[in-house]
This record gives C-alpha cells, structure tokens and sequence, in this order.
C-alpha cells in the first residue's frame, strides 16, 4: 500500500497570528478574518499585495465565500481555495498551499480560518450543518456535536475501558497548559472533581468535556524557505501531511479516524517516528478524540489509550507534551479557528516562540485535525508533521 | 273595500280595537324540518352563513345569506306542491291570485284532544259539532286546527317520532273532504310540521290534506303558532308567500287580524253567522308572548 | 420500565398556557421519503435497486454504486444498539423544554447506522433494539428505537408520547356519535381511557337504534352538534372549545349516486354541505383555540382525525358525487394539516373502504366494521400515523393507486 509522496523540499510554514478569542462578538466573520490578516502582514512585513495565494476557511461567512472576501478585502490573487473542513481545515489547507507554493503557482500563500459567533450563530450552524445533519442528526434532540461525541464517549469507555478519570486527566493537564496562554478563556487550574461532577450535558459528557464557542481567527504563511530567511521569519519545515475523508465507512460507529490509515506512511516519509515527535497538538473539541488520535497517530495501539493516558503526564514538561496551548478546551472554539489552533501552536513550539507554556527544544511536531461530524463521525482527518528550520 | 272601510281599519288598529297576532314561527336553524326517508331528496333546514359583520368582509354592514326549502319553517303550500294539482291553473306561488291572500280565519280547537292523542284526527263530525256552537265555516275562509302543538318548543317532542314514524294531529279524509267539497275553504292551517296528521301516509288516500286541498286548487299553512291567541272565528289572516316562480310554497310571515272585543272573556251564544263578531269561549290565558 | 400515565392535576390557572414549539422541521426533498412512510406508520428506507445496499441518511444515489434507481422498502428496523446518550442540553426550544432527552445510535441489521430516539424501556447498549418511524410534533418524521419485544405500557414512554397523540386522561369531541362508525367510535375512545368524550348529534329527533345507549356512559356528554350550521358549529367551539383535546370528525353524509343515476345537485350538496363545509365550518372553529393549546401540558391539545374514505383518492362511479365530496374533503384536510402544524396538533386522515352500514348495503364483503374502523382511529392516535387505510379494500386500492394510479382509475370505471 505504500505510495511515493513527493517531499515539501523547502517550503516552510512562517509567522502564526490568532486575533485574540472572544465569546460573542456583534462583529461579521470578515472582520476576524481581516484582523488577522493584518496581523500577519504586520509581522511578517509582508504587503497585502503582495501575497498571491489565500486560503480562508470559515463557516459564518456566508453568504459569501473565498471569493467574496478578495473584494472585501480588496485582494488581487493568482490563487485561491476555500477549505470547509473544519477541525481539518489546517492541515488540509497547509498541505494545498504548500503544493501551490512548491509548484510556483503562487509565491507566497495566507492561510486564515476565523469566525464570528453571535449569540444565536452556533444553533443557526449546527441545524444547517450539512444535509445529514439536518435531516437525521438535529431533530433528535438538537443537541449538536455534544450528542454525537456523548455516542462516541459512551462507546469507545465501553469497548475499551476508560474512564472519566482518564479524559479527566487529560483535560485537567490542558488546562494546565493553556492556563499559562495570553489568550486562555478559561484561567483557572481544573481539579479532578470538578471536571467529574460538572454539569450534565450529554451523559456520560460534562461541561469540562465541551469546547466553548466562541469568536476568532488565525493565520500563518506558507512560502518557500529562501523568502522566509531572506526576510528573517522564523519558519517550521514541513515533513510530511497526510489527509483522509470519510475514512472507514463500514464501522458501525466512530471508533478511529482516517490517521489509521496512513500514518505509517506520514511517518515514512517524514523519516522519523512516533517516538521522535516532541509535541502533539491533537483536535481536542472532546477528550475522547484525543485518545482516539493517541492511537490513530502511532504512539499507542488501538485501545491502549486509556493506559498511555494513566501512564503519561501531558502538561509541556510532562512525559507527552500535548495540546501545550491549552487547546479549544482552554482556549474555545473560534469556528474553523479550531482547525488552525493546533497547527498555530506547532509552529509556534518548533520555532521556539509559544506565547504560554513552552517546551525545550522541540524539533518535531505532530499536528493533527479532525473535523465535520457530518452525520454520525467526523469524516475529515488530518495530519502533518513540522521541524524546526533553521533558526533565523 | 270603500276608503272609509279602510280607514275604518287603519283607524281601529291604531286605536288596539284591532289587534295583530303573528302566527309566524322564527326561521331558525334550530326548528326542525320534515323528515322523509334519507334516500328521498330533502327538504333544506334553515341555515345562515354571515357574509359581514361590520369587519374586514363589509365594514360598515351586518347581513347574511341564508337558505332554506320552499316547505321551512312557517311556510304556504301552494296546490303545484301536490301531484293532484299540478295541472290547475294559477296554482303556483307566483300566479296565485294576490286577493287569495287575506282571508278569515275559522279555528277549530283541537287542544284537548291533542294532548291526549298524538294520533289525533280530526273528523268531519267534529267540525260539525264545532259549527253547531260557532257557526258555518263560510266560503273562502282559512280553516285552522288548533292543536297547541307549536307549543311543544323542544324539536323532539314537536317532531314526535318514533320507529314507526311521526305521531301528530291532522284531518282525516273525510273531514278534508268536507272542508273542501261543502265548506269550499280557501286552505287548511295547522301547527304540526304538515297539514297532513304525522301518520297520514297510510290513510286513503295518503296524505288526503295534501291531496285533495291541493286537488282542488286549495292552499295550506303549516308550522304555525298563537293560534290559542285567535277567536273560533272573526280573525282575518294575511298570508303571502314569496313570489317564487313555479314555486311549490314558501316560508312566510303569517299575521292574523283579531278585534279586540274578541279577547274579553265572555260567553255568547253559539249561533252566530260566521261575519259577526262574537266573543271567544273563555279560556286561560297564556301568559307566553313571545318565544 | 415505562410507570402508567398518570391523570394530571387541574391546569393552574395563573400559568400562562405554554406557547406550542417544535422540533427541527427542515428535511431535504429526498428525506421526506422517510416521513411519506412514517405517515402511514411503516418505516422504510432506501434500497438500490441495483446492488441492493439499504441506506441511511436518505441521499440522492446509492453510496455503493452511485445509482439513482433507489427504492423505498419496508424494514423490520431490528437492529443493535451501539451506544447511547441522554441530552440534558439542546440548542432548540423544543428540547429545552424537554430535556432530558434518551438518544441512542443503532446499527440497524440491513446495514446502515441510525441515530434515534431512543424508548426508556430500551436497556444499555449493546442491546437489540427495534427502530420505527414516527412523525415527531412537526410532522417529519423521525426513528425511534424501541425494545425489540414490547414491554408493559410501551405507548406511554415520555418521549414517545411527544409523537403520539393518545387519547388517555384526554377530552375528545366526536362530531358525529348517531352513525354505527360515531357510535363505535365514542365507545373506543371512552375505552381508551379518555376523561370526556363529547358525543355530537344533529337532527335531535332522529334517534337511531343504539344511540341512546351512548348516554349511559359516564365520560359521555352529548353535544347538539349539525355540521350543517355555521352558528351551532361556533357556538359549541364557544363552549367548549377550549378544552378539546382530540377533534375526530365522523360526520358524513353518503349517498349512492353517480351522475347519471340522480337528477339535480339536491344529494351532490348534501354531501358537500356536511363532508367538505362541515369540515370547514369545524376548522374556522375549533382549529384556532386548539392551535393554542399545542403544547397545554400533558393532555394538550393534540390531534384533529378526519374520517375521509378510499374514494377520496379516486373516484368510485357508483358512489361518484360521494367520492368527489370525500376529495374536497381531502384537499381541505391537507390545508388544515399545514395550517395546524405550526403548533404539533396532527391531522389525521383516515380513508376506510366500504363501511359496513347502510350505504354500502350493495357493495359486495370485504367491508370493515365500524367497531373496527374505530379501533384503528384508535391505534393511529396512539401510533401517531397521519394517514391510514383501514380495511381490506382501503388497502388493496391503495396498493393500487400507489402503483398506478391511472390503473386504478380504469379499474374502477368497470367496477358496478
């Protein structure tokens, strides 16, 4: 099964921006967007005109799209996709730029995901999430993804015996993390009793197990390594990515992700293993999917995750660094931000400059993304592996 | 008629020396209508559809639609409505001669009898005896069974039926016979739901009122009321059906004439000519006005 | 296991009456197979009827080999359930209101992967479980898993109950209790526990064999009730309008006419005056105050049933102005169903064959029963159909019309 992939060469991945998450805002998805951007600009000491290619990925833009956002931004570009990939959206949109960059299609590449959230705006998003969604998910219950994941949860604690305790644990240490972030929204240490005797929201889930909804955006270049050094941006290689959609269709219910499939292959040819990584940002919108992603991602086999979570500690100096933002379980969930958080961070982490809690050293990343519960499972799934370039 | 009877007549009843009775039963959905085997046509109820009321379908007006059979309610039968009369002249509601509709009345009091019997007949011998104490019905003139039927106000024990059909008063053959052959009235008037007893369809021939009043070019009135507020006799009724084309009959309003000497409660003797005024046989008042 | 309905208390009158909500009600064109299934009561997916791969979500190709010939096909809905959750938080009023709320994901035996309501009888996953459809309160349909062998009072699970209309500690009005079919109709609704049934009579003096008996029993309240007068019509809504629960509409005029076979319109308007005005006359009425009371608790108001008849669906030339009344009347029915469904109250429609009474004296057997025409109201109430075809001549000329409706139509023009 084993495929050639042609390598990244020498693009890299360049200056991550976030506009700060809030709760609500009264502001448009174009607004986060543009404010990102401009943040990127500003430090990467890029002109607007001068980037190519764009990348938007956004669920409150609408009516408009990718294209609307060129004249509302009043951008002029050779290139431009538009990712609805939610919790995918970085990495699949990481993996197309860097092709289009590679290529000479486009120069240099934005990359922004963002979104607003009104007040009303997550109930409108989830009834009209997709045509599944809205034929055979939402009118049991309405409950959104809270209910889906509750089914995974309940599942897969049965099937393989963790324990609240166990996603506990996890969440107590991305909490731990993101506590340490600039941008947290939850600023507060959570204890283990907390998290078990939270609010009911869809059992066995609590309120700690949900990502909060909020608005935001982020961002990040891609260009080649010789633009990034010869305007001095700290940059992060890019080793390999993988991505996959709806995966494994015949499993009765989610249990794994599209990452079982090929992550061989990702760690083939990235050159290195499992072992090697030194931070995972997983998508992390529920705790069972990190565990799942633990698996999925080669650092434990299939049903092992409740004993890697016992035996490891996930704080950024802890056995397994992860989530070392905080996550959206800290930070919330700004939209399809959610799908760049992780890659922002990894970024982050592998060009040395983490905004809260800092690992020593890191040298290779794993960032992987999950996304669109279209109906009963996510069916989109992603991953990439970054280094640490040469500092500039 | 002279002016001056006229006048006379005006005169009198501005002063209550005339008062009028109305025999009319109010047109309402409520009021039950004839009953024939469901699989025969049938005669329409009284029904009202509102078409405004001062709102958005006609702001400034109130008034209704309303339909109904040519035999609902208080209603005339003119002689088209039978198959006896069919082929008569001027026997239709349009064509029937205007001066026909003003006439005395002659009421016979079948009351006792009737609330004994619900099968009540009357009977040519009845109505001679009546004659002997008020008088020969005289040419022309309404003959009217009083029954206190129409004071039966709830529909069911008006309509009176039960699993071998309806059960109420009317004349018998003979007695029709009589009133159209040797009396040679204008009409028959009853309080019952036909002119015909409710059992009439297995007299000879059936409903003999209906066949041979309307044989003879003879009206009927029906579903009347207050017919306890008229004298034996002396009463002049107006009864003008709607001018249907080729109508069969049509509800109407009914108002009797009535001096008002007839209403003191005194005896006179029996033996009058049916012209003169005389008093009514004393009897209790009804203390109803209105319904 | 599901505990006996119990008769609620008096309504407070200081509470403001809830205003009725609903749940989601925005279906793709292809899903609403799902409910046009779920409206006779039957649950049925699609099947390509290429490689035969059932499916769910409903889609627009077969997911296995992208062909458009899908069929919708009965299933028996057993399946296994996978996994469950109890909502305690939903995005919708109507959830909110009802939270919380058992859901479970099921992988159904033929193949697919369902999420559904899930019965509170159903034990914890892994369990075999059974998945019908029902029509939730907005009248889509939904699935619903329930214990694959039946368990005491089933019906009256809390969830279920929110997408049937069950007639218990209910207040009915039967329009018309004086024919065989109103007359079986009051005695399976005083049966099926309802607290009051308000029996309607017209033509007071006319007291058919049995009637009488109808009084006698204590939930039976007889109502002058002539479908006929508009003023009688809105003066009973006046009275008690307020408090009907369940409105079913036996009233029916039918006589055995075609065209031909009767001079003048006299039969043809009485059969519209009482089968397609007097269901207007009843909707202007009645449907408002039961639009308000949607969502009145438990014994809220709930369901309007007409009782229509086969011919409605293609016209029966022996009974020609009959069926073309019972098609009018059917055409209003599906104007009072979109205007009611704003506020869950379900109208039901009802197509009996032949009723075995005196207008179908000449019609050869199959004929149904009133008393078991009225058992099925009964069961659909409680099953929460929209639609139903009782007898054996309702449900064969269904399968015919749903087949070819212009077979039908040539079928019965031979008929005499």
């Amino acid at each position: 099964m084993s495929r050639r992939r042609t390598g990244y060469d020498d693009v890299v991945v360049t200056t991550p921006v976030t506009l700060p998450y809030v709760r609500y805002s009264i502001r448009g998805a174009h607004w986060f967007l543009a404010g990102a951007l401009a943040e990127l600009f500003k430090q990467s000491g890029f002109r607007k005109d001068e980037v190519e290619g764009l990348c938007v990925s956004s669920f409150t833009l609408a009516p408009d799209s990718a294209v609307g956002l060129t004249q509302h931004l009043g951008m002029s570009l050779r290139w431009l996709d538009h990712i609805p990939m939610g919790g995918a959206c970085g990495v699949v949109a990481l993996r197309r730029a860097a092709r289009a960059v590679q290529s000479g299609d486009a120069e240099v590449v934005a990359c922004v995901a963002g979104d607003t959230n009104h007040t009303d705006s997550f109930r409108l998003n989830v009834g009209s999430f997709s045509q599944f969604a809205q034929d055979a998910v939402y009118p049991y219950g309405s409950g959104g993804p809270n209910a889906s994941f509750a089914f995974l949860t309940s599942y897969y604690m049965r099937t393989y015996g963790a324990t609240r305790e166990d996603f506990g644990k996890l969440c107590i240490d991305q909490r731990a993390n993101g506590i340490k972030h600039p941008h947290a929204m939850l600023k507060k240490p959570l204890t283990l009793d907390e998290y078990l005797n939270a609010r009911l929201i869809a059992d066995p889930l609590r309120l700690y197990d949900c990502v909060m909804p909020c608005a935001g955006a982020d961002a990040f270049l891609v260009l080649r390594r010789s633009e990034a050094e010869k305007r001095g941006l700290p940059y992060a290689r890019i080793l390999a990515t993988i991505e996959g959609h709806n995966t494994f269709p015949d499993d009765p219910i989610q249990y794994r992700g599209g990452w079982a499939l090929d992550c061989d292959e990702m760690y083939a040819q990235a050159g290195i293993g499992p072992q090697d990584i030194d931070v995972l940002s997983a998508y992390d919108d529920y705790p069972v999917i990190n565990v799942m992603q633990i698996e999925d991602l080669g650092f434990c086999k299939k049903g092992e995750g409740p004993d890697f979570v016992r035996r490891h500690t996930f704080t950024a100096d802890g056995s397994f660094p992860f989530n070392t933002s905080g996550g959206q379980l800290t930070l919330g969930q700004a939209g399809a931000s959610g799908g760049f958080l992780g890659l922002i961070e990894i970024i982050r982490q592998v060009t040395g400059r983490p905004l809260g809690a800092a690992i020593s050293n890191a040298r290779f990343g794993l960032v992987s993304g999950f996304g669109m519960i279209n109906y009963d499972r996510g069916l989109c799934s992603g991953a990439a592996i970054l280094a640490a370039g040469q500092s500039s | 008629m002279s002016e001056p009877a006229l006048l006379q007549l005006v005169t009198a009843l501005t002063a209550g020396h005339i008062r009028v009775v109305d025999l009319t039963q109010t047109l309402s959905p409520e009021f039950p209508q004839i009953v024939l085997p469901p699989e025969m046509a049938q005669a329409w109820p009284f029904r009202v559809e509102e078409a405004s009321r001062y709102d958005a379908r006609g702001p400034g007006w109130y008034w209704n639609n309303f339909s109904c059979s040519e035999h609902t309610g208080t209603h005339f039968d003119a002689p088209i409505h039978w198959i006896s009369g069919r082929h008569l002249p001027n026997n239709a509601t349009d064509t029937i001669p205007a001066e026909h509709f003003i006439a005395p009345a002659y009421v016979i009091d079948c009351s006792r009898e009737s609330a004994t019997d619900a099968d009540f007949l009357l009977t040519k011998t009845f109505i001679q005896q009546w004659e002997r104490r008020h008088g020969r019905i005289a040419k022309g003139s309404w003959v009217l069974m009083r029954t206190d039927w129409s004071k039966r106000t709830d529909p069911v024990a008006y309509q009176n039926i039960d699993a071998t059909g309806q059960h109420t008063p009317g004349p018998d053959t003979e007695a029709v016979q009589f009133l159209v052959d040797e009396r040679q009235v204008l009409g028959f008037g009853s309080e019952a739901i036909g002119t015909d007893a409710g059992q009439a369809f297995h007299l000879r021939p059936p409903y003999p009122c209906h066949y041979y009043m309307h044989g003879a070019g003879r009206y009927g009135l029906q579903c009347l009321t207050n017919l306890d507020l008229l004298p034996p006799t002396g009463a002049v009724i107006i009864a003008a059906p709607l001018k249907i084309k080729d109508g069969s009959g049509s509800p109407l309003r009914v108002v009797a004439l009535v001096p008002e000497a007839n209403t003191a409660p005194a005896r006179t003797a029996a033996k009058k000519t049916a012209r003169k005024i005389k008093t009514a046989p004393k009897r209790k008042k009804h203390p109803r006005k209105k319904r | 296991m599901t505990r006996p309905l119990v008769r609620p208390p008096r309504k407070n009158p200081i509470l403001r009456t809830r205003m009725p909500t609903l749940p989601p009600s925005g279906r793709s064109r292809v899903a609403l197979g799902l409910t046009a299934a779920a409206a006779r009561g039957q649950l049925e997916l699609q099947v390509c009827r290429d490689c035969g791969t059932v499916q769910y979500p409903p889609r627009e190709a077969c997911k296995a080999c992208l062909s458009h010939r899908l069929d919708w096909k009965p299933q028996d809905g057993k399946g296994e359930l996978l996994s469950e959750t109890t909502l305690r938080h939903a995005n919708e009023l109507f959830f909110r209101e009802r939270v919380p709320w058992r859901l479970g994901i099921v992988r159904l035996d033929s193949g697919p992967t369902v999420v559904a309501h899930l019965h509170e009888d159903c034990a914890a996953a892994p369990t075999r479980v059974r998945v019908q459809a029902n029509l939730d309160r907005a009248g889509q349909a939904v699935l619903v898993a329930v214990p694959e062998k039946g368990t005491p009072n089933m019906a009256e699970d809390r969830q279920l109950r929110e997408m049937t209309c069950d007639p218990k500690f209910r207040k009915v009005l039967i329009t018309d209790a004086k024919t065989p079919l109103g007359r079986a109709t009051v005695e399976a609704i005083v049966a099926a526990g309802a607290d009051l049934v308000w029996a309607g009579f017209a033509e007071p003096w006319k007291k058919p064999p049995g009637f009488e008996r109808l009084s006698a029993l204590p939930q039976v309240s007889l109502v002058p009730l002539d479908l006929t007068d508009s003023r009688a019509v809105k003066s009973l809504a006046g009275e008690i309008g307020g408090r009907v629960d369940i409105l079913i509409n036996t009233a029916d005029h039918h006589r055995n006419y075609g065209i031909a076979a009767r001079e003048g319109v006299e039969t043809a308007r009485a059969e519209m005056d009482i089968n397609y005005f007097g269901l207007l006359r009843l909707a202007q009425e009645f449907a408002p105050v039961m639009r308000a009371r949607g969502a009145d608790g438990q014994s809220s108001a709930v369901a309007w049933v007409n009782v229509l008849s086969i011919f409605a669906l293609s016209n029966f030339p022996p009974h020609g102005t009959y069926s073309a009344s019972k098609a009018a009347a059917l055409s209003l029915a599906q104007c009072l169903r979109a205007e009611m469904a704003t506020t869950g109250v379900r109208v039901i429609n009802v197509f009996p064959g032949p009723i075995d009474d005196e207008w179908n004296q000449a019609l050869l057997p199959p004929k149904i029963a009133p008393q078991r025409l009225a058992a099925d109201i009964v069961a659909a109430l409680r099953g929460g159909a929209e639609d139903i075809y009782p007898g054996d001549i309702a449900q064969d000329w269904l399968a015919r019309w749903r087949d070819n409706p212009k077979a039908l139509e040539r079928e019965l023009a031979v008929q005499r």
